[in-house]
């Protein structure tokens, strides 16, 4: 008896010990470059970590009943008659239930500190109302930031484009281009179909929908160049509905910004 | 006026064809049903099979090169319809309950004989239309979920076929859930409590509810979609004020309550394949119709986990995140007691016994990736990327398809009277799950990583994850091949089962193999203890 609980106290231990190597040491994302991404893969390495727990130790357990309680070609009859054990079934009910409430609060909390939560405002003293509804996205500003440094991005999505207006410059863009470390403020609307923003290296996504607005706010913190992505199928071309996001340091951005600008039209 | 059916002589054999031939009749025999709807529900399943292969080979390459993208968008819309409205709903519902249904509340037959053919009749024509869509003007290319606007602005005679189609096997699903609510509570043998029922009983009681009530509401979101296309209204076209995102709140409303239809009887036929072959009552029976019935209330209120990047307010987000979540409770509680049933039993470890064991393997799988899908934060990322499909292809794949063949191979000989092939049945087994295996498993990686569901054409530096899938599926498809060879073969030549080949206490098994048109001989036995196995040996201590 003390053996066997032995036995599977070292189980149980080796299979936390595995998961956790593989959930720190093995990395299924691509790289990070927005304010969300480290939140996010703080989030998925949780996870990684007790799916893998539980899928290792369920699939353990299969395997060493089906290997260890197999019928040999000599034995006739049946395996013992237990139909339940209300204690243990008590046990794998409060466990999970724990278990999923705990991972409910944490990603609440993690969706917070995205900007989840937020009310969804957006800074557009010039092209939309304020009595505008905006129905959904992620914000994560409420101050004046980004009216100030010019930041309000317009993007209109049709098949099979994205464009990015600049309202500030007046011009519009094919594409996407920020500075870095500076809090972006967009507002979308689809002009046929619905369509999705995505940028993977920036673990966000907002669908673009006609007829109601949506917003999605982000920090990019890391230069280069990243694909837009339509997330939503959108017809034919849905495989080829790519943009290119280029987040560059300011000096580069404010040249390009100043390059594509356009006067102001007096109507 | 009343007209009270006896289905001895409803059943009379004077007025039904023999032999094979019945297989193609109006046939109100329960069992006949049964029968139709597995083998409709397969050649379907093959049909899908080659979509799915098609789909497969397109994505082995990173070019739009192997059919023209219009078709592709077709292609993957009929792999999805076909795949969920006319195999696994069919077959884990239509097929096993009409054949097990009536032998575990001991009747003669279903509670509604007439209400049942039609409900099969229904499935051929729709099915046929649907492919056949293909042919007119290309068949429907919006997808499974049919989105408005995209819906309304591709091509309208392919859109409305597919909605005709899915309407009439709405209405199929809807006449089945009536009929197995109404034979489950009404046609029991006096004697038999609900709770001495076969677990499958429970589960199909919980499907036919969840059909009863989401049902409808798919076919009235999908006749105000056909107007919309037809008569030009304006209740989810934008353009005319319309509003997209209350059709996903409606499609789903039915969608995910679908995806409960699909896997709670699968749930079911489980639980009676394991106590079987391991020699073990099912362990702790009355949690496990509980779990059946708390997945089926939490089912219903689940629906926007769909939409969490869609037009959805954050407290929403939030109360479908945790009300999703908490699934993984009573569903977590089947597979620990499933677990516990093979614990210190006398395992046969045969094909039906494997595709089981895979199907905990798989469905622990995507039950976990399905958890952390619920997560808001977590599913902005991977929405509607691969992640997302290989998470659904190990619930409805690794989770319902490989309990479709474990229970074919387990009722088989009770079906035909003959045993399948054991050795050909390993190996159908030991390739679907590795075939099944490689082929999701790596999807996870891509849509993390960046590659959108439903393209054609997709970043080059995916092409190495996207070939070794292609592989994965190209086993899946070999994996039929030793299947269909060991049914053909067995019907001709396979070994006599006899009655109860695996001496198994439920009541389909006290009866001859194949059974006679009443079911029994006799009086239908009262089945009291359905698992009590192990019962005799601590009887004779």
């Amino acid at each position: 008896m003390l053996n066997k609980s032995i036995y599977l106290i070292l189980i149980i231990s080796l299979v936390f010990a595995i998961s956790f190597w593989i959930g720190f040491n093995v990395n299924l994302l691509p790289a990070e470059a927005s304010i969300n991404a480290p939140i996010y893969d703080e989030l998925f390495k949780i996870l990684f970590i007790i799916g893998l727990i539980i899928f290792i130790g369920m699939t353990i357990a299969v395997i060493y009943s089906l290997f260890k309680f197999r019928k040999r070609n000599d034995q006739i009859g049946d395996g013992i008659a237990l139909e339940g054990n209300l204690s243990l079934e008590i046990v794998w009910t409060i466990i999970p239930s724990i278990i999923v409430l705990l991972i409910g609060l944490y990603s609440y909390n993690i969706y917070d500190r995205m900007g989840g939560m937020k009310e969804l405002n957006h800074n557009h003293e010039m092209m939309s109302s304020n009595t505008e509804k905006i129905w959904a996205g992620i914000s994560q500003t409420s101050d004046n930031e980004i009216a100030i440094n010019n930041l309000s991005i317009e993007v209109s999505a049709m098949q099979f484009a994205f464009l990015f207006n600049y309202p500030k410059g007046n011009f519009i863009s094919g594409e996407l281009h920020v500075p870095v470390d500076q809090k972006v403020s967009m507002k979308m609307e689809s002009k046929d179909v619905i369509h999705a923003f995505w940028v993977p290296e920036f673990r966000i996504k907002q669908d673009i929908i006609p007829g109601q607005p949506t917003i999605l706010n982000f920090t990019p913190t890391k230069v280069g160049k990243y694909p837009i992505i339509c997330a939503e199928l959108c017809g034919p071309y849905h495989g080829g509905m790519r943009a290119s996001i280029i987040v560059e340091e300011e000096s580069d951005y404010n040249e390009w910004f100043n390059k594509n600008k356009k006067p102001e039209v007096n109507l | 006026m009343t007209i009270s059916i006896d289905p001895q002589k409803t059943n009379n054999e004077s007025l039904q064809p023999k032999g094979w031939l019945r297989y193609f009749s109006f046939s109100l025999d329960h069992k006949v049903i049964g029968i139709q709807y597995l083998v409709c529900g397969f050649l379907f399943y093959l049909i899908g099979g080659t979509l799915a292969s098609a789909i497969r080979i397109e994505l082995a390459s990173p070019m739009s090169d192997f059919m023209p993208r219009d078709v592709y968008n077709q292609v993957l819309t009929l792999h999805g319809t076909i795949m969920i409205f006319l195999w696994i709903v069919p077959v884990v519902n239509g097929a096993f309950g009409n054949y097990l249904i009536p032998f575990y509340v001991g009747a003669r037959d279903m509670a509604f004989p007439r209400l049942n053919a039609v409900a099969f009749w229904l499935i051929p024509p729709s099915g046929f239309m649907l492919v056949a869509s293909y042919f007119v003007e290309g068949a429907a290319q919006a997808g499974w979920t049919a989105y408005p606007p995209l819906s309304i602005t591709t091509p309208q005679s392919g859109q409305i076929i597919w909605i005709l189609s899915v309407l009439l096997l709405g209405g199929s699903s809807i006449f089945g859930g009536i009929n197995f609510i109404a034979t489950i509570i009404k046609l029991r043998r006096p004697g038999l409590k609900l709770m001495q029922l076969p677990m499958y009983c429970w589960a199909m009681l919980g499907t036919s509810i969840l059909v009863v009530l989401s049902t409808p509401v798919l076919a009235g979101t999908l006749i105000l979609l056909s107007f919309d296309i037809i008569a030009n209204t304006g209740f989810f076209n934008p353009v005319l004020g319309g509003n997209v995102v209350v059709y996903q709140h409606l499609f789903w409303f039915y969608s995910h309550p679908a995806v409960y239809i699909m896997v709670l009887p699968a749930f079911g036929l489980v639980s009676e394949i394991l106590p079987v072959h391991a020699r073990k009552p099912l362990f702790g029976y009355t949690t496990m119709v509980f779990s059946i019935m708390g997945i089926v209330v939490l089912g219903l209120v689940v629906w926007a986990h769909h939409m969490f990047t869609s037009g959805t307010p954050p407290w929403m987000r939030l109360f479908f995140t945790i009300a999703t979540a908490f699934i993984a409770v009573p569903t977590g509680i089947k597979f620990f007691n499933w677990v516990a049933t093979l614990w210190g039993g006398k395992i046969s470890i045969n094909s039906a016994m494997l595709f089981s064991c895979g199907f905990i393997i798989n469905f622990v799988f995507g039950g976990i990736t399905g958890v952390a899908l619920a997560q808001v934060p977590f599913d902005i990322h991977v929405h509607d990327t691969y992640f997302v499909v290989a998470h659904f292809h190990y619930i409805v794949y690794g989770g319902t398809v490989f309990i479709i063949f474990s229970s074919i191979y387990h009722w088989f000989p009770k079906v035909t009277g003959k045993m399948l092939n054991e050795k050909l049945g390993i190996l159908h087994f030991t390739i679907t799950f590795i075939g099944f295996n490689l082929c999701f498993a790596p999807q996870h990686w891509l849509g993390l990583n960046g590659m959108p569901r439903r393209v054609a054409e997709y970043d080059p530096q995916f092409q190495f994850v996207n070939q070794i899938s292609s592989l994965g599926a190209l086993l899946m498809a070999i994996s039929t091949i030793p299947f269909l060879i060991n049914v053909f073969l067995s019907l001709r030549n396979g070994k006599n089962a006899g009655d109860n080949p695996w001496n198994a206490l439920t009541s389909e098994w006290l009866t001859s193999s194949p059974p006679p048109v009443e079911n029994w001989k006799g009086e239908a036995p009262l089945v009291e203890e359905p698992y009590g196995y192990g019962k005799e040996i601590s009887e004779q201590k």
